[in-house]
């Protein structure tokens, strides 16, 4: 149970830009990232050594994950390199059950006398902790599954890769923005892989390696006169692949409406920071917009965090039960609006799927951090809400008998709990294109990329601004906007959702460190959908003056 | 071994520096024992300790720099970790930015560490979740709360010939009472060095009283109004402001304190000449550490000090008058504009007035009573414009009194257009851990006027 600790980059976007490090993670030499440390079968011995302790103190399950989890963040400004960070965290962590209580505890020391020692502080936890149960867990079976392995399908992996390589690719970004004009630019690659063993009492041994990387950033324009700035951000996703999402394939580049080019399965970031350079300027010089009503035509890179705040938490099980209510808060998906079968959460229009076997995607993997094979399943169908996302211990609760699979813990040094599948909402069954969309809004905004974000414990209400802001008139695009947030009711809003693009349009984006818990811990989570369009959402101006 | 001693932890980093065959070295040792214990349902449902003790050491080359860290500390490990950081140093690309260590500052000692915080135990723990949980279900309010407290060290040395130590306490706690048909939300903050001054059944008290007084609220238009914000809201405002207080995006452009057609905003007017804001490390209720990177803890703000750490603290006034009086400079930048590097602040404190609440309320015509905000977020840096929205207790105030609960509403406002709005300051209270980021503060009640509500929430 470990706070974070985080590195501070000024000037990386707004404010600042944190990195997530855990506590326990070691500076290292990059080779060491190619060294395996342990094999399976000396893996499977010291789990065996500590599931063995916990039967005999009393445990009536018990779990162990030894985890390796690797690091590296390479960060530059300008021409400069600023920081190149290499880290490992190397530990286990061990969750039982006793007198139907769970206890946790974790050690750095994966040797089997320290896996004896941390099971007996697991089992003392639970023991102490069961004072106060008031009703013993109840796991839901998940079936034994041996010895099995499941990899990240990565083409090329990114900690093979030399650092120069990254340097150079992140200067000659940098390079391109400041050619085009960009007051400053700052770049990062980031890149994870958690090598991940599980083993249980119920007899599965699964062995991960899983990869995730992120390009990203922040090309800066400044207009000293008027006494404006804008950041435009990378239109990258991070994704669960590998180094080969950086290639930059022809075949991956989507020409939007706008002029925008956006990218899919690989990402040219040299281009785009290139474009950036235009377009933040062009920012600068953007009409204020006029408040009011407007009917919104979202892109995937955009509306993925509007699914992601709006969709995706309020439909985790145990927000709606109450264990977050004193940090992420609740739902407004309560227990009854699912009992009735018909909630009317969104249009017929939207299906909305929790998946985390979505290739390509961050929350992809081939069991969850309690041995349970991920799988997808409907949130909402034909825009009525139909199920939560749950695990183990807790999907009992609502009379269902298999756990969904979305347990996860960011570290072996954190408990695992419930977090956030991937989900997604289902491209449209009439084949439909962005522009084909545009063309039938009268007075309508064109919003491309994520921006400013903000939501209620709740989930009700929401605002949401964005990157690029195009003006919609009579089926055209008109020019560029700014100061545009637009704010909403969850319900109403997915109600007024008229359209969404055919799967061609269908793309990812995501979060990579998504928070959660007390003390809490960072998920990374993918959410894909095609552009869609919603009727008579009020937009607000966000223009001030100090 | 996770406090070390002053004299422990400088036998251990004399040793270190000894091994350093680089033009250059710098080592930190930080140790922290930490534990929590988490409510829901009022029920426990997680708690834990955990132990830490980690060495990061610092090589250089001319501006080739490397960091390397471990856990272990005999002398074999001590001399692997240093030959480490000297590889990585030769292995880097040359920092423009590298600057050289300190040499020998001069501290005084802090008032961050109180023994009985060092001494809390699980049974502690639990008792005090105890505490909040048995008043919440007799009275039909269910608990979810936070309890977590920490006890750290943390000492520098180099090859200059600087050394500091500081150790800290801290506990901090949280929770959320909701009334059990849902209707009802309130919620309390405490944050002390000092264990001895948390009482969580007197907090939990004033979160239940909160719950069961905001049930049912009453939807009222959006719009502009007079707001009585409580520490824990217009902390983390502020805290955010002192975000966007560094001094080199100013000088580059990108920040609220950067002027239009040029320079920074340092020496200026900004808000209402009433507000005075300033750090203190000796401050009794909230001392902070003398010097950057002297946390005690590992955290943001004890660890992370860059290439200031080492920098004394000083008092000194961010805001005075309502004038800028320091932007914050790391020892880069401040080598670059020929100034003295000021670093971020280990606390904030703004000075208040002598109005109780009751007081404040007393004299309001109509406006509305906010406990805190949630949710926070940047809209635009150049304003300086955040969003976000009231929680768990928000009251509508008329003629003087406390008429009804409210809906909760989203705001879209500035911290410098709320301090520029300024119509009473209230008495002070020390606050934690929100939104405003990590450093404890002292920040009064303020009523402000014409504070900017833009829409309504269902949520409770």
């Amino acid at each position: 149970m470990k706070r974070r600790d985080f590195i501070q980059l000024t000037g990386m976007s707004a404010g600042a830009m944190m990195l997530p490090i855990s506590s326990f993670a070691n500076s290292v030499d990059p080779a060491r990232f190619l060294d395996p440390l342990l094999d399976v079968q000396q893996k499977k011995a010291l789990a065996d050594a500590a599931l063995n302790t916990a039967k005999s103190l009393g445990a009536t399950y018990t779990d162990v994950r030894i985890g390796r989890y690797l690091n590296q963040f390479v960060t530059t400004r300008e021409k400069k390199v600023q920081n190149i960070i290499n880290t490992e965290s190397f530990g286990v962590g061990i969750r039982v059950i006793v007198n139907g209580t769970w206890g946790f505890a974790a050690s750095n020391n994966v040797t089997a006398d320290g896996m004896k020692k941390t099971t007996e502080r697991a089992v003392a936890i639970a023991k102490a902790n069961s004072k106060f149960q008031k009703e013993p867990v109840k796991l839901a079976t998940t079936p034994s599954y041996g010895e099995v392995s499941w990899k990240t399908p990565i083409v090329k992996n990114g900690f093979e890769v030399p650092v120069k390589e990254k340097v150079d690719l992140l200067l000659n970004a940098n390079a391109k923005a400041l050619e085009k004009g960009a007051n400053f630019v700052n770049s990062i690659i980031f890149l994870v892989n958690e090598q991940k063993y599980f083993a249980s009492s119920e007899g599965s041994y699964i062995d991960q390696d899983v990869h995730r990387t992120w390009p990203n950033f922040s090309v800066n324009a400044i207009d000293r006169a008027s006494g404006q700035f804008k950041s435009r951000p990378a239109f990258s996703a991070p994704v669960g692949m590998g180094y080969e999402y950086l290639d930059g394939k022809a075949e991956d580049k989507i020409q939007g409406p706008g002029g925008v080019i956006m990218y899919n399965k690989s990402y040219d970031i040299v281009e785009d920071a290139t474009m950036a350079a235009e377009q933040v300027k062009q920012m600068i010089a953007a009409k204020s917009v006029e408040p009011g009503k407007y009917d919104l035509v979202l892109e995937p890179s955009h509306l993925w965090l509007t699914i992601h705040e709006s969709v995706g938490h309020p439909t985790e099980l145990d927000r709606v039960l109450g264990y977050e209510a004193n940090f992420a808060g609740t739902s407004f998906l309560t227990l009854d609006k699912w009992q009735s079968k018909k909630f009317n959460f969104g249009s017929k229009q939207v299906n909305i799927v929790a998946d985390k076997t979505q290739v390509g995607s961050l929350g992809a993997v081939g069991y969850d951090d309690e041995g349970v094979q991920c799988k997808k399943w409907d949130l909402i169908k034909d825009g009525v809400l139909v199920n939560y996302q749950a695990i183990r211990d807790q999907v009992n609760i609502i009379g269902q008998k298999e756990s969904h699979g979305c347990c996860y813990s960011q570290s072996w040094s954190d408990v695992q709990f419930q977090r956030m599948a991937n989900v997604s909402l289902q491209p449209g069954k009439e084949q439909l294109t962005p522009e084909q969309m545009i063309a039938g809004v009268e007075k309508g905004i064109y919003i491309v990329k994520d921006g400013s974000f903000s939501i209620d414990q709740q989930r009700y209400n929401f605002q949401f601004g964005g990157v690029l802001f195009f003006e919609i008139k009579n089926g055209k695009i008109e020019g560029m906007l700014k100061d545009v947030a637009y704010q909403a009711n969850t319900q109403d809003f997915w109600n007024s959702c008229v359209q969404v693009c055919d799967e061609r349009d269908y793309r990812m984006n995501g979060a990579f460190n998504d928070g959660k818990g007390q003390p809490p811990q960072s998920n990374a989570v993918s959410h894909g959908s095609a552009t869609a369009r919603f009727n008579g959402v009020n937009v607000i101006n966000t223009g001030r003056t100090i | 071994m996770a406090i070390l001693s002053k004299d422990e932890a400088q036998q251990i980093l004399k040793k270190v520096i000894t091994f350093s065959k680089a033009d250059g070295i710098e080592a930190t040792l930080n140790g922290n024992d930490g534990g929590n214990i988490r409510y829901a349902r009022n029920s426990v449902s997680t708690s834990g300790e955990d132990s830490n003790v980690s060495l990061g050491v610092q090589s250089y080359f001319g501006k080739k720099a490397g960091t390397a860290t471990i856990n272990e500390f005999d002398d074999a490990s001590l001399e692997k970790v240093v030959r480490r950081s000297e590889e990585l140093a030769q292995l880097a690309p040359e920092n423009p930015e590298f600057m050289e260590p300190l040499t020998q500052q001069t501290y005084q000692d802090s008032k961050t560490f109180i023994e009985a915080t060092a001494n809390i135990t699980p049974d502690y723990r639990a008792q005090a979740a105890a505490n909040s949980i048995n008043p919440a279900a007799a009275k039909e309010v269910t608990a979810a709360g936070y309890l977590t407290d920490s006890r750290g060290f943390s000492a520098l040395m180099n090859s200059k010939g600087l050394f500091a130590y500081n150790k800290a306490t801290s506990v901090d706690f949280t929770v959320t009472m909701r009334t059990n048909d849902g209707t009802g939300s309130g919620w309390v903050t405490r944050n002390f060095n000092d264990v001895k001054k948390l009482d969580t059944a007197e907090a939990s008290k004033v979160a239940i009283d909160k719950a069961l007084q905001s049930r049912n609220a009453k939807a009222i238009e959006p719009g502009k109004y007079t707001v009585i914000l409580e520490p824990a809201a217009a902390g983390d405002l502020i805290g955010l402001m002192f975000f966007g207080m560094n001094a080199r995006q100013a000088d580059e452009g990108r920040s609220f304190m950067s002027k239009k057609g040029g320079g920074t905003k340092l020496g200026e007017k900004i808000v209402d000449e009433r507000v005075n804001i300033y750090t203190d490390p000796w401050n009794e209720e909230v001392p902070a550490s003398s010097w950057i990177g002297g946390g005690g803890g590992g955290g943001f703000f004890g660890g992370g000090g860059g290439n200031s750490t080492g920098l004394p603290r000083e008092k000194m006034d961010i805001l005075k008058n309502g004038v800028v009086s320091n932007l914050f400079y790391d020892r880069y930048w401040a080598s670059q504009k020929n100034v003295k590097p000021v670093p971020f602040p280990g606390n904030r404190i703004m000075e208040g007035g002598n109005a109780s609440l009751e007081d404040m309320i007393k004299d309001t015509k109509k406006g509305v009573l906010v406990t805190r905000f949630w949710y926070i977020r940047p809209v635009d840096p150049q304003t300086l414009l955040y969003t976000g929205l009231t929680r768990d207790g928000t009251f509508y105030i008329e003629n003087g009194k406390i008429k009804h609960p409210i809906k909760n509403f989203r705001f879209n406002e500035s911290p410098i257009i709320m301090l520029n709005n300024l119509e009473t300051l209230g008495k002070q209270v020390r606050v934690g851990n929100g939104e405003g980021g990590g450093v404890p503060s002292l920040i009064p009640y303020m009523k402000i006027r014409d504070f900017t509500f833009t829409s309504l929430s269902d949520a409770v």
